[in-house]
């Protein structure tokens, strides 16, 4: 069957529609470029709107010593000061902008008593900072943003994936891949191409990421020449759900501790207060009272311990449930029912404040939040590496290709905080739309070679060639994916060390060679298997780029925590990990010195310590 | 591990049949794990959509047993696994391979419906002062995942196929949640009568029923919709104050 390549052309090409993708859409749009926005899957269901807790922005509505400064510190206090400073800086100043348009656009953000934006507390901010919606905050700004873009005539290719980028020269001048609908090839030309396709959680088994998380972008810009950065850095959200089985991984929001939850082993104990970090000594609560008033908003008290980011709150859940003091299903309990003895009506608090987790552990646990504690253990959640920006464009080391959202790395150093992702999200859409439209405009549309097509449209119809997955001894590329979860998930995880990422290692190359063969059964329309099998090499650029970047960092910093070096390292607070395709085709690392902070911020870091 | 059957709709735009899947069962599974058990193990080009796993996406809608579920949040305990559970698309919509349908209706009606329009702001940082009571209806639009769960059960779209006079009770309560926020500014009424068919709407509550996010669809966003048309084009004051104005 010959498919006929339908061709597409824009200025600026948008791929992935999160909270990154549109926003930056929007802003390329509104300068007047000709915008298309590919989405994964049908526009407003990527994983922002899983996102539950808030959006961080220094407005100060509710606690009038929030500044931009203080975000700043926090945020690179979080990150283990890896972060790219300038990112963390411009995201600090303008997040609060960004909010305000959010509203200007019909987001109906919780209020304060005098009707402003309320604003909540979370884990590694110093004050009350969460701009949200209960606990559906995503959603509200997936909705926002989409109702906004489908009236600035952005063309939106809905369920289509793109499987590589094209280059003219150095330069990305579009992109090729399919629509999953119909099964058709596509080409895309564009002046410049923006990658906005979130993360790789799908490398792992326990996971709060959908299916689309397979780190295409990731995988896009390595093999189009760019580089990649700080892949050693996954987060694993401490409170994912652990049972039943087929819920396990589903994230329960941090806001249940911002209103006040608390983290028990099976003998009762706060755990919490056992392991307090020195730089986070003078900012956390002496006892479980000053914890309370805290997230009561009383301003003299300090976080209770189980507001810690949330690097250090998984790696205490996972040594509880180490040590065999975990809950029945191998996690430990989550407590939020308890508030009743605090304040009066606590079972239509917790329903106004945090209804959709009310309503998933009702649904799919059978079981009463305000009742009873819930279960949760570690989940992966989002990897703070990814591709290589420049600060304030957002442009990669490839000229042409932008990178904003989860897919780009730097702001979050180490560690994400809770929150600055929503925020990230909008600050570095807007400002990847914005830089990628004048650069299409000034450098126009590039030339596609006929080679590249037949490459590209090859790759992508092989797996049909080679037959039926399952049958006649050929693999299906579901078994292929398990595997590499299993395996990224027991020698890659939340503890780390040397012997396991190097038996990963391997077990990388074997796996790659499997999903080289891997065959699929049926036509082209509509093919998850055959879906399944185009995301296999991208998860596994991913992985072997997580254990590499792991394998070097011989410390442990943030989400990257290792068993064989249990102590934070000065020197490698000093570089970031970058891999990059040789020439040879094989991945190559090497350590990128980070540039010095400039007087200024080195000195609100100091003033906020 | 228990075993149970699952008769699930294999086909395309041009027909299709139910095949009969016999798979394991856990505790605490939902009709989304059996899915994918069957696609990873006896059919892996079974198309089906999904994303959250949480019932915050409204990817995976479906007809369970002939009621319109989101599949990840139908758990297997609720359903009686003595006689096969089926499993087909919404059937209002075309079909485009097995469970998954053609909703690109749905995003165009979107469009049709006047964006969101702010009043002037309050305070010179172009910010507004809103009181968090006024604000609870349009959050409980808000809450919408857009599964078209309430879409493939209205009557005017599944059984007569009104879908170009009207817009469904999805687009009722999106009109709602903007009509009803205390910033906006724009006037949707006309279009909901003259463009949208509101009218059209005979208040059956279906829509109610079977929104995974209990919105009150009917009584909270249609009915006070149609008296504002009903206001706005029926009251005979305002009809006698037209005639003189000769609008």
């Amino acid at each position: 069957m010959a498919a006929e390549l339908q061709t597409h052309e824009h200025d600026v090409l948008v791929i992935g529609a999160g909270g990154a993708g549109l926003r930056a859409a929007i802003e390329a749009s509104a300068t007047g470029a000709s915008v298309g926005l590919i989405c994964k899957s049908l526009l407003g269901k990527a994983h922002t709107v899983m996102a539950e807790g808030g959006m961080a922005a220094a407005m100060a509505n509710v606690d009038d010593r929030d500044s931009w400064k203080v975000h700043f510190a926090d945020t690179m206090r979080g990150g283990q000061y890896v972060n790219n400073w300038r990112m963390a800086e411009l995201h600090a100043q303008e997040a609060p902008a960004r909010v305000r348009e959010l509203e200007a656009w019909g987001a109906v953000f919780d209020r304060t008593r005098d009707g402003k934006i309320l604003q909540r507390n979370f884990g590694g901010h110093r004050y009350p900072r969460l701009a949200h919606v209960g606990d559906r905050t995503g959603l509200e700004m997936i909705r926002t943003l989409q109702d906004h873009g489908i009236h600035q005539g952005i063309q939106v290719y809905m369920e289509h994936t793109v499987t590589s980028l094209l280059k003219d020269g150095e330069r990305v001048v579009g992109a090729f891949g399919y629509d999953r609908e119909r099964g058709y090839p596509r080409l895309f030309r564009a002046g410049a191409v923006v990658l906005a396709t979130g993360g790789i959680g799908r490398a792992y088994k326990i996971t709060s990421n959908s299916w689309e998380y397979t780190g295409d972008g990731h995988s896009l810009a390595y093999q189009a020449g760019a580089e990649l950065m700080d892949m050693e850095f996954v987060q694993f959200h401490p409170t994912g759900m652990v049972w039943p089985p087929s819920v396990k991984g589903i994230l329960v929001t941090e806001g249940v501790r911002g209103e006040g939850g608390v983290l028990r082993n099976k003998d009762g104990k706060r755990f919490m207060f056992d392991d307090i970090p020195e730089n986070y000594r003078n900012q956390t609560a002496k006892d479980p009272e000053e914890g309370w008033r805290y997230t009561q908003g009383d301003k003299t008290a300090n976080r209770p311990p189980e507001l810690l980011t949330r690097d250090h709150v998984a790696r205490c859940i996972n040594r509880e449930v180490k040590a065999g003091r975990g809950s029945p299903h191998g996690g430990v309990f989550l407590d939020i029912a308890w508030i009743k003895e605090k304040i009066p009506k606590a079972r239509e608090h917790i329903q106004k404040k945090l209804p959709s987790m009310y309503h998933q552990f009702m649904q799919l646990a059978g079981l009463d939040i305000t009742v009873e504690p819930m279960e949760v253990g570690p989940t992966t959640h989002y990897v703070m590496g990814g591709v290589r920006v420049d600060g304030d464009t957002q442009m990669s080391s490839v000229p042409g290709l932008f990178a904003a959202g989860e897919v780009a790395a730097g702001l979050h150093g180490a560690n994400r905080l809770g929150g600055n992702s929503l925020s990230d999200l909008v600050v570095f859409g807007k400002r990847a739309g914005e830089y990628a439209a004048k650069f299409a405009k000034e450098k126009g549309a590039g030339k596609v070679t006929q080679d590249q097509l037949d490459a590209a449209s090859r790759a992508l119809f092989e797996p049909f060639d080679r037959g039926s997955g399952g049958a006649g001894g050929v693999e299906g590329p579901y078994k292929v994916q398990y595997d590499l979860q299993d395996m990224m998930q027991e020698k890659v995880g939340i503890v780390r060390n040397e012997a396991d990422m190097q038996a990963a290692l391997a077990g990388i190359e074997t796996l790659k060679a499997r999903a080289t063969k891997v065959g699929v059964v049926g036509n082209r329309e509509y093919n998850p298997g055959w879906h399944t099998a185009m995301d296999l090499p991208n998860l596994l650029i991913c992985a072997e780029a997580v254990t590499r970047c792991a394998i070097e960092r011989k410390e442990s910093r943030g989400g990257h925590f290792r068993e064989d070096f249990e102590a934070k390292d000065p020197k490698f607070a000093t570089f970031n990990n970058i891999v990059k395709k040789g020439p040879d085709g094989r991945m190559r690392l090497e350590r990128r010195p980070i540039p010095e902070m400039r007087a200024d911020l080195k000195q609100i870091v100091e003033e906020n310590k | 591990m228990a075993k149970a059957t699952f008769r699930i709709w294999r086909g395309d735009a041009k027909g299709g049949e139910f095949r009969d899947y016999p798979t394991e069962v856990g505790e605490g599974m939902v009709v989304l794990d059996a899915v994918h058990a069957v696609q990873a193990e006896q059919a892996n080009d079974m198309a089906v959509r999904w994303n959250c796993k949480a019932g915050k996406c409204g990817s995976c809608s479906a007809e369970i047993n002939g009621m319109p579920k989101l599949m990840c949040m139908t758990r297997l305990s609720d359903l009686d696994l003595t006689q096969p559970v089926t499993i087909e698309p919404m059937r209002a919509f075309p079909s485009i391979r097995d469970l998954v349908t053609d909703v690109s209706w749905n995003f165009s009606v979107k469009k049709t419906i006047k964006k969101f329009k702010p009043r002037p702001a309050d305070n010179a940082d172009g910010t507004w002062r809103v009181d968090g009571v006024d604000i609870e209806r349009p959050q409980e639009f808000r809450k919408c995942i857009e599964c078209f769960l309430c879409q493939d059960v209205c009557h005017v779209i599944r059984d007569h196929g009104m879908t170009d006079e009207f817009i469904g009770p999805r687009f009722l309560v999106y009109t709602a949640a903007l009509e009803m926020n205390p910033i906006d500014a724009e006037d949707r009424v006309d279009d909901l009568k003259q463009k949208h068919g509101i009218g059209l709407c005979n208040i059956t509550k279906c829509c109610t029923k079977v929104c995974p996010e209990h919105i009150t669809i009917t009584d909270n966003a249609i009915i006070p919709l149609k008296e504002r048309v009903a206001d706005k084009f029926y009251d005979p004051v305002k009809r006698l104050f037209r005639v003189f104005r000769g609008g």
